[in-house]
């Protein structure tokens, strides 16, 4: 985790970027409206292993961008 | 070696034999929290058809790697109400279970530099007191008596305003308070597997009646996860969604300060904690890394921002070395308070959401959930941090008092 490559800046340190978030999904198998909401609004896959998630170049191109990370090792999968 | 690890070699450890075909209630992890629910299970309602399974040794995970903090000044009244509880169990536990845990009351300065947050600090010591948790606001001056090596003036950019000042706060030694519990278990009738990794549930319909180990299927009336951190893969396994995400936790230790430093201090400003250990080493957190993670690593950055705020305030840590560092994996609550209770799987109940407060939670929780267990019926104490509150939408949200964030 010491460095990411950027999509636009290449190589630079993780501490120039911030953690956006992971996708939230909502499993299909609840079908409910309101228990829908109400996994949108706080639950968590919270997966152990590759997962997709956004992040922010804060201190240089100042852009999003998606990034696979593996959970389990910090290992940046797919930028 | 000293005298308790002597004694603890001594007990009926299950480690190298098989587990039964059944127990009454099995508990995933032997951490404070697991085993203090053992210990309750079998000291205080005659359950002692129970056995606690950790995939490593007991206190391996994050009751083996916190700040050691006891403290009950909360921000919402039922979590003040519940960790207060707590705290008193603690300052009784070593006449409890006989063995000593180093428990020391030390007092515990939450420092304001700012008005918004003296505002905050103030309100905390009203909402405090009145919960049961004798707390005070101090100023400057009284702050300084307490703890002579502070700069007052923050470094010139972190002024210390006042202070929330909770006269219970108090430290105890993690591993001690594992064993502690461990034995008494043990000596209750409990049985403990260490090294027996919980690979799956078993489950028949939608009731979960069983684990499956590396040392094979267990039959179980109830099945307790009282795991830290990897909590949302076994809940995975019953069919349970939570509200949870794991975050890595850094702490670290200098090497030892000659002076004492009576109390534990921390600031919400600067997201800071700080207290010094029995060894006299400082002993310091702040926030838990942003991304989810289960990797216990630490950093360089991690250190050396830690490091600037403890010299802001006190400038002797200047001269001080990092002598160890860690981490743990936590099970962070969307809304920050803790989860306990029963599921909506039937024969899978839940210790988690501890996030980076855990550790002061241990003999209420524990003791709670025995509760629970044993009458089928859940306590007043705990009846709020149940997970279906989120069904409700009503969240305990309190994130300013973990202070972590």
């Amino acid at each position: 985790m010491l460095f990411v490559t950027c999509p636009n800046c290449g190589s630079r340190p993780f501490e120039e970027f911030r953690y956006g978030s992971v996708f939230p999904v909502t499993p299909e198998i609840i079908t409910d409206d309101d228990r829908r909401n109400v996994d949108y609004a706080w639950m968590q896959d919270n997966i152990e292993g590759p997962t997709l998630e956004r992040w922010f170049h804060e201190s240089g191109c100042r852009r999003w961008f998606t990034a696979k990370r593996d959970t389990r090792t910090d290992e940046w999968l797919d930028i | 070696m000293n005298e308790f690890v002597e004694t603890l070699l001594d007990l009926p450890w299950q480690s190298e034999t098989e587990p039964n075909p059944t127990y009454d209630v099995v508990i995933i992890g032997g951490g404070g929290h697991g085993l203090a629910t053992a210990y309750y299970l079998a000291t205080r309602h005659g359950i002692t058809n129970v056995c606690v399974l950790d995939a490593s040794y007991i206190g391996s995970g994050n009751s083996g790697r916190n700040t050691t903090i006891i403290r009950s000044n909360y921000g919402i009244p039922e979590s003040v109400a519940f960790y207060q509880e707590s705290l008193s169990m603690y300052e009784s536990l070593e006449e409890e279970t006989g063995c000593w845990i180093m428990h020391k009351t030390k007092g515990q300065l939450w420092m304001a530099h700012s008005t918004g947050t003296a505002r905050t600090e103030q309100t905390r010591v009203l909402m405090n007191n009145a919960c049961g948790a004798p707390s005070e606001y101090l100023s400057p001056a009284q702050i300084k008596e307490i703890v002579p090596q502070i700069d007052l003036t923050g470094g010139g950019r972190y002024p210390v305003q006042g202070s929330s000042y909770l006269h219970g706060g108090a430290t105890a030694r993690h591993d001690r308070v594992v064993w502690a519990y461990a034995q008494g278990a043990l000596r209750a009738g409990a049985h403990i597997f260490q090294n027996t990794a919980v690979t799956g549930l078993v489950k028949d319909g939608a009731r979960v009646t069983g684990v499956t180990t590396s040392k094979g299927t267990i039959s179980a009336g109830v099945v307790l996860s009282a795991v830290g951190g990897h909590v949302s893969t076994v809940s995975k396994w019953a069919d349970v969604r939570l509200p949870i995400r794991t975050h890595t936790l850094q702490a670290f230790v200098t090497n030892a300060y000659a002076q004492e430093f009576a109390p534990i201090v921390s600031s919400n400003d600067l997201v800071f904690y700080i207290s010094q250990t029995a060894r006299g080493q400082m002993l310091m957190g702040a926030e838990y890394d942003r991304q989810a993670s289960y990797q216990r690593g630490t950093n360089f950055t991690y250190l050396q921002s830690v490091s600037a705020k403890a010299v802001t305030l006190f400038p002797f840590m200047a001269k001080l070395r990092i002598l160890r560092t860690w981490a743990g994996i936590c099970d962070v609550s969307t809304d920050f308070s803790p989860i306990m209770g029963y599921t909506n799987t039937s024969g899978f109940l839940l210790s988690t959401g501890w996030g980076t407060w855990g550790f002061k939670a241990i003999p209420a929780a524990g003791s709670q959930l025995a509760k629970l267990i044993a009458d089928d019926k859940t306590p007043e104490l705990i009846a709020p941090f149940a997970l279906s509150r989120f069904e409700r939408e009503v969240a305990m949200a309190d994130p300013s008092s973990a202070g972590t964030k």
